[in-house]
């Protein structure tokens, strides 16, 4: 434990509190885009001890949150068939779909394995010559250098029963989305570290600069997210739209240029619904037409599975931030962790999940009335 | 799994023209990618790894730092999901054993 102290330092967060504070001339509006930024930010109160002179919208940065249903219910088609083994990452199995959930069809002998990394579900494929292995192809650009690296393999070893369901989303798009609404909020971001670690900062100059917003590539530890709120809060009472880097003891501007090397040779940009916030152009990775015989959509001819995102839930408006989770009327009540109606509740990185296990729900429903 | 996980390479081998090696996580060791950060790690360094794949060298000092704040954030299912694989005895078989 003796590593933890300097990051968490409550004296040194309690001057930056107070730094921010006293920078601020007016209330800033900003957004962190990383889950696991927003899992700090709710499990510490960091947005409570800045309440007047920041306040923190929870971006859309929790890739199982964003998946859209229509890609959950062709999970579960798959999963379902006899001649499959469906592989995926743990925190896709208890998203719930149209009807049930991966853990549902594994209950009923669907053939569901957890892998930790695409390559581990390339092996099963290996050794299962006789079944269809696919693959769930989740994430931002984390994981994008990963599962590009399964396909790529797959091509090299001559691996042919192996098929991936893609839905990967890129963060940029999305910022832009959210700042072309006609009521944006958002006047600064933070930028997810770890997704920046890999691709570097050069595609936010341009955003930076076109929407005069400031943002600042920010780690995910509590004294990581005052510092880079202070340096957004700078930069706005200056009057400066830049990118800056508050995560210098991991991410340089050109990222990990190997692993975005084979994720520009796999993956092209497609259009790509976001659950909650619909068809964003250029906002996804698709596999190149070269790679399109592991294109599991293809494969099967999943195009005819359509779905709509049920009503009750708000998870759309919650990850544009224009919901608190608390705000929501299924919150705590019809939606929890344990019988979730919507992603947000089901992933740690979720904001609803965040909300919900550090007892926002109380003390701020307490608040309000 | 969006946020990676530190851990410490204790061995590198090439399988079939990809650079692998066995990393362990806080006790748990597995076989990870190391292609992307060939050039920059060796038997002994700590590296950032998602989904089974290294991304960035890190220093010994911010590895333990970052493992604990992870631990304590209880952001670690990445484990759970490797455990997963070694019950099914997956585990080994990035060693080359084709």
């Amino acid at each position: 434990m003796k590593y933890l102290s300097e990051y968490r330092d409550p004296a040194i967060a309690r001057g930056l509190v107070k730094r921010i504070r006293a920078r601020a001339s007016r209330p800033w509006t900003l957004m962190e885009v990383c889950g696991g930024q927003t899992h700090t930010i709710v499990r510490q109160g960091l947005d409570e001890l800045l309440e007047g002179a920041v306040e923190m919208i929870h971006g859309p940065g929790c890739p199982v949150c964003v998946t859209p249903l229509e890609q959950i219910d062709r999970a579960l088609y798959l999963a379902a068939r006899e001649d499959v083994i469906f592989t995926s990452f743990g925190d896709m199995l208890r998203v719930p779909g149209s009807h049930c959930d991966l853990l549902q069809i594994r209950a009923r002998g669907g053939n569901i394995q957890v892998v930790y990394s695409p390559l581990d579900a390339l092996e099963i494929a290996r050794r299962n010559p006789g079944r269809e292995v696919v693959f769930f192809a989740v994430g931002f650009e984390t994981t994008a250098p990963a599962n590009a690296m399964a396909v790529w393999r797959a091509r090299e070893l001559g691996i042919t029963n192996f098929s991936m369901l893609v839905s990967h989303v890129t963060v940029p798009p999305a910022m832009t989305a959210i700042l072309d609404a006609p009521d944006n909020r958002v006047q600064g971001f933070l930028a997810a570290g770890h997704v920046c670690t890999v691709m570097g900062w050069t595609e936010y100059e341009p955003i930076a600069r076109t929407y005069r917003v400031p943002i600042v590539v920010t780690g995910f530890e509590p004294l990581d997210l005052l510092e880079g709120m202070l340096m957004c809060v700078n930069q706005l009472e200056e009057g400066r739209y830049d990118v800056e880097n508050q995560y210098v003891r991991s991410v340089k501007r050109e990222g990990t240029p190997r692993a975005r090397g084979i994720v520009e040779q796999v993956f092209r940009l497609v259009d790509r619904s976001w659950r909650g916030i619909g068809e964003v152009p250029a906002s996804g990775l698709g596999l190149r037409p070269e790679f399109a015989d592991f294109d599991a959509e293809r494969r099967f001819a999943l195009d005819s599975i359509r779905a709509t995102e049920p009503a009750e839930c708000h998870a759309g408006d919650v990850l544009r931030g224009k919901l608190k989770p608390m705000e929501c009327p299924a919150f705590g009540t019809r939606c929890t962790p344990e019988r979730p109606l919507g992603a947000p509740m089901v992933s740690s990185e979720g904001a609803c999940a965040a909300y919900y296990n550090y007892g926002r729900y109380r003390s701020t429903a307490a608040a309000a009335t | 799994m969006c946020l990676g996980i530190p851990g410490r390479i204790v061995e590198m081998h090439d399988d079939r023209g990809l650079a692998m090696g066995t990393v362990d996580f806080g006790g748990i060791r597995r076989e990870v990618c190391l292609q992307y950060v060939t050039d920059e790690v060796g038997v002994g360094d700590y590296a950032i790894v998602h989904v089974g794949f290294a991304i960035s060298k890190v220093e010994e000092a911010e590895a333990h730092r970052t493992f604990e704040v992870l631990r304590e954030m209880s952001e670690l299912q990445e484990l759970d999901w490797m455990r997963e694989v070694a019950d099914r005895s997956l585990d080994g078989w990035a060693g080359g054993a084709a």
